[in-house]
Parts: structure tokens; sequence; C-alpha cells
């Protein structure tokens, strides 16, 4: 059997094209029964209609593994549907189950088509095809949870608006590189969006401060300044104090308060002068 | 640095003011491919600006090239800037911050080199200078 | 002003300049020098410039924020640049770059506030200059 050269692609394709409707049946069949509730029938078929067409371009190009220019398409599609699978949230089985069903339709021609059909061509073929398809699934549901670990970090840090042009964050839990960051930008887009000129970052509920931290905090105060906005620091513990004072880091004229209601007030303060004509309701 | 090109390199002159603003625009362009965040695209175009500028003005002209590059899960950027200038004498202490050449001009090479992720160059009195900075979509 | 140049606006006693596009060097050197001419022919007493349409500031760029605020102030004119966009000022602080004695506003409007007197508001300020380019 081995020494039998392997089917040309016209063979696979005259093969499939001639049982077309039983193989594409069977298919059909054996998908929607693993689906069942998943996905309409409707659905199901329209999808295996690309695939099938994709598929017999490919071999009709001469395409005879699944890495081949000729299977461009085809992969493509295969890409599409395992990617809106993943986000969907159908299980990898779910998604690799609808094209390795399409075997069914195969095994049944092996028995009657004959040894030179090609039809194990065809089935190593699928195979190929099963697996870029988890593969694909794989990826794109990595690329989702790393953008909800994003959303994750963005909703745990909420800017406020605690009154007409003064916006705070209070930060609560240690504090790492990635998530003071994640703050500035935060902030700093919130005075934009808001019009606002007073910023406080309270940090009371922030057990600890390290150099870098306490230098990204530095950087948000100025770059806030560069933009026209004004940065309080409230709640700054006497730990904390002294950990800065240690560590050399020079606050120079970056405001701080004790507490964030201080802050508050100072910016009520230097707020009030401006806008004499537009007291707030 | 270990990548491969996701792209084929483009090369653009560097020896007038609008070829520093060219330089710019593409950087700018393959960030935004590389889908770094804007903070990291703004930062990128920034240091290139510098670094194109140095080329210029210092190195009496030279060229850029700027590709897409992949580490296999990632995508990045990286800009190349090279001179034949008279090249750099004291390299430390144009890394150190504040440090400016005698016209009062700084080269914002230790600037710079915080704005990216990898940076490293290649400078010697009568030799040019050459300097690669890359960085990557998180 | 020169015509392809960046446009100056005047409205009453303030030189209004909106940098909309990637500016390359000579060009802002350009600006720098028709700001001056510009405060000086019409008695300026303050200049905005408004760099919300720029996506990067670099030194060149800065040190010409920093000279135009400089010059403005020899020239008894207050400059204040407004819009600076959060990524743009991160990175400015990223590099270490400073503008000097520039003040700075969130947006044109709060500009023209800082400007004005304390006691009035910017549209206060905005008519009072119209009426008195009409007379």
């Amino acid at each position: 059997m081995s020494d039998v050269a392997p089917a040309a692609p016209e063979t696979l394709v005259r093969t499939l094209t001639a049982h077309a409707d039983r193989v594409r049946e069977a298919w059909l069949e054996a998908a929607a029964h693993e689906l069942h509730g998943r996905t309409s029938r409707g659905e199901l078929e329209r999808e295996q209609t690309d695939i099938f067409d994709a598929l017999l371009d490919g071999l009709r190009s001469g395409g005879t593994t699944l890495a081949d220019p000729a299977f461009d398409q085809l992969r493509g599609i295969l890409a599409d549907v395992s990617g809106a699978r993943a986000r969907l949230g159908f299980t990898p089985r779910e998604t690799a189950v609808g094209v390795f069903a399409l075997k069914e339709g195969l095994y049944t021609l092996a028995q009657e088509a004959g040894t030179d059909a090609g039809v194990t061509e065809l089935l190593r073929l699928v195979d190929q095809l099963g697996l870029f398809t988890f593969e694909t699934y794989a990826t794109a549901r990595e690329s989702i949870i790393s953008e909800q670990a994003e959303q994750l970090l963005e909703l745990s840090t909420p800017v406020v608006k605690l009154w007409d042009g003064i916006v705070a964050v209070p930060l609560v839990g240690t504090l790492d590189s990635a998530r003071t960051q994640v703050v500035m930008e935060k902030l700093l887009n919130t005075l934009v969006d808001t019009g606002s000129e007073h910023a406080i970052i309270d940090i009371t509920g922030v057990p600890a401060v390290d150099t870098q931290v306490a230098q990204h905090l530095l950087k948000t105060v100025v770059a806030a300044r560069l933009m026209g906005a004004e940065c309080t620091i409230s709640g700054i513990r006497p730990q904390i104090a002294q950990t800065i004072v240690a560590l050399g880091i020079e606050f120079g004229d970056i405001r701080t308060r004790a507490s964030l209601a201080d802050a508050l007030v100072d910016a009520l303060r230097a707020g009030g002068r401006k806008r004499s004509a537009e007291l707030p309701a | 640095m270990t990548t491969t090109t996701a792209s084929t390199a483009q090369r653009l002159p560097v020896r007038t003011d609008s070829d520093v603003v060219k330089v710019r625009q593409l950087v700018r362009t393959l960030a935004q491919q590389a889908r770094l965040s804007l903070v990291d695209q703004t930062k990128l175009v920034t240091a290139a600006s510098e670094l194109a500028r140095n080329t210029l003005v210092y190195g009496g002209g030279g060229e850029a090239e700027v590709e897409l590059v992949t580490d296999g899960a990632r995508t990045g950027v990286r800009a190349l800037f090279a001179d034949e200038g008279p090249g750099i004498p004291d390299l430390d202490l144009a890394l150190t911050d504040g440090w400016t050449s005698g016209s009062g001009l700084g080269l914002g090479l230790s600037g710079s080199r915080r704005l990216v992720q990898h940076f490293s160059i290649d400078t010697a009195p009568g030799a040019g200078t050459r300097v690669e900075i890359a960085t990557w979509s998180r | 002003m020169s015509s392809d140049g960046v446009p100056i606006l005047k409205i009453g006693t303030t030189l209004l300049v909106s940098i909309q596009v990637d500016l390359q060097d000579d060009t802002a050197l350009r600006l720098q020098e028709d700001l001056a001419e510009r405060i000086t022919s019409t008695g300026a007493r303050g200049v905005i410039i408004d760099i919300s349409g720029l996506e990067i500031v670099d030194s060149f760029i800065g040190r010409m924020l920093a000279s135009v605020a400089a010059i403005s102030h020899v020239l008894d004119a207050t400059t204040v640049v407004v819009g600076m966009r959060p990524a743009v000022a991160i990175t400015m602080v990223e590099l270490g770059l400073s503008l000097g004695e520039v003040r700075t506003a969130l947006d044109v409007e709060r500009g023209l506030a800082l400007l004005a007197p304390e006691e009035r508001s910017a549209e206060d300020v905005l008519l009072a200059a119209a009426e008195r380019e009409e007379r």
C-alpha cells in the first residue's frame, strides 16, 4: 500500500465532486448532532458550503497540503469561523468538531470509492484543517483573555468627578508600575474629557510606595501641569512620608494634603476666583 | 535583537527638515500598524524625531531605515539612524542627562533612550553614528 | 504673516496661533519670528498657542515654545500654551523637557481667561476686544 503514489489533487477533486451531496449530508448530520442547540442547521450548512467550496478550489489549484498558497482562502475561512466561535464562547471541542465531522462523509466513501480515489489523502487533509481550526481558535481565545485583563485593569482604577472641574483618583491597595501608569494616563485623559483643571490623587488606601511609584506620581503631577491643570496628592501617611524622604525623592513644589477633603477645599478655593460668573448650580 | 522582519525595511534620506517630518510620519504609520498604545506611539515618534534631527544637524545628513518587526508573539517597530558625520567623542557623557553639545542644541540621547524599549548606539570620532531603537506592542 | 506659514489671528490684544500640522523645524522657527514681529507691531499683551493638533512635541518644538514665551515676556506680553494632549505631556515629562516660564491651560477659552483681569469671564474679554476693534 505504501508503494502506491499519493493521489493527485485532480483525483481528489473528482472524488469529492462526484460524491459531493453524500459527503456533505453526512458531514452536516454529524456536525448538527454534535452542535445541537449551539448553532442553527442553516448556519452550519452555510459555513460548510463555504469551507467545501474553498477546499475544492484549493484542490483545483493544485494544493496538496494546507500550508500551500492554493489554500489561502480556505485557511482564511477557517480562521474566521474559529475566531467567531472563540468570541461566542464555544468550547474547543465544539469548534473543532464542525471540521472533523467532514470525515464522517469520507469514511463511507472509503469503502465504496476504491483505493485510488484518494480518500486517504482527503482524510489527512481534513486532519490538517481540524488542527488549523483548533490553533486559530486557541490564538483567538488568548487575545480575548488579554483584552479582558486590560479592561479589568482599566475598571479597577476609577477616576471620579468630585465637582465641576475637579476629578479625583482614590487609589487603593498596592501600586505597581504598570497600574500606576494606567492610572496616570486615565487621569490625564479624564482631565481633558471633562475639562477639569484640578486633579486629586488620594493614596490613603495605599500601604507602601516605592521609588518607581513615587516617580510615576511625580511625573503625573508635572504632566498635568503641562496640560494646564493642577494636581494634588492627598492622604500621604506618616510611613509613606518617611519612605519618600528616606529614598531622597524630591517632592519640591508638588502640592500635598493630609486628606482628600483638604485637597478638595483647596481646589474649590483655587477654582472659585476664576469663575465668578459661573457659580455651580 | 533577535527578530524577524514583518515588512520590507523602508529607507528614507535624512537631508532636509522636511525629511525629518517624513521619518516621523513613517514611524507613526508603522507604530499604528504594530498596534502600539497611544503613549508608546507618541514616545517612539518623538524619539525618532530627536534622532533624525541629530542625524541631520549633528551628523551632516544621513539615512533612516524603518520597519515592522516581530519576535513571533509581538509586533514592534524598529528604526535605525545612520550618518557618516563626526561621531560622538565621549559617549558616556552624551548619554548623561542634560548633556548638550557646544552649540547649545542638546542631542537628547539620554531622553530618547528613556522613550523606547530598545536603544543601541554605535559611534566613534570620525566613524559616523548609528542609533537603533525599537518599541514593541505590550 | 507669511502665506505658507502658520496663521496668526488677532483677537483684541491677544494673538492666537493654532498649530494643526506636523511642523518642520524651519516652519517652527519662522512662526517664532512672525510672532515676535506681530507682538511688536500690534502691541499685543497676550499670546495663545493652541497645540491641541500636535501629536508630538519634541525638543525643537519645546524650545520654540519656551523661546516664544521668553521673547514675548521681554516684549511685555504673556504666553499661554493650551491643549497639550495627555500622551504628549507624558512623553515630554519622560524626555525631561521643560517649557520654561510658559503658562499652560486646557484650552483656548481657559487660556483667554488666564490672560484676562481676574474678575472678568472669558466671554467678557472677547466681547470687549471685539468692541474695541469695531471702534
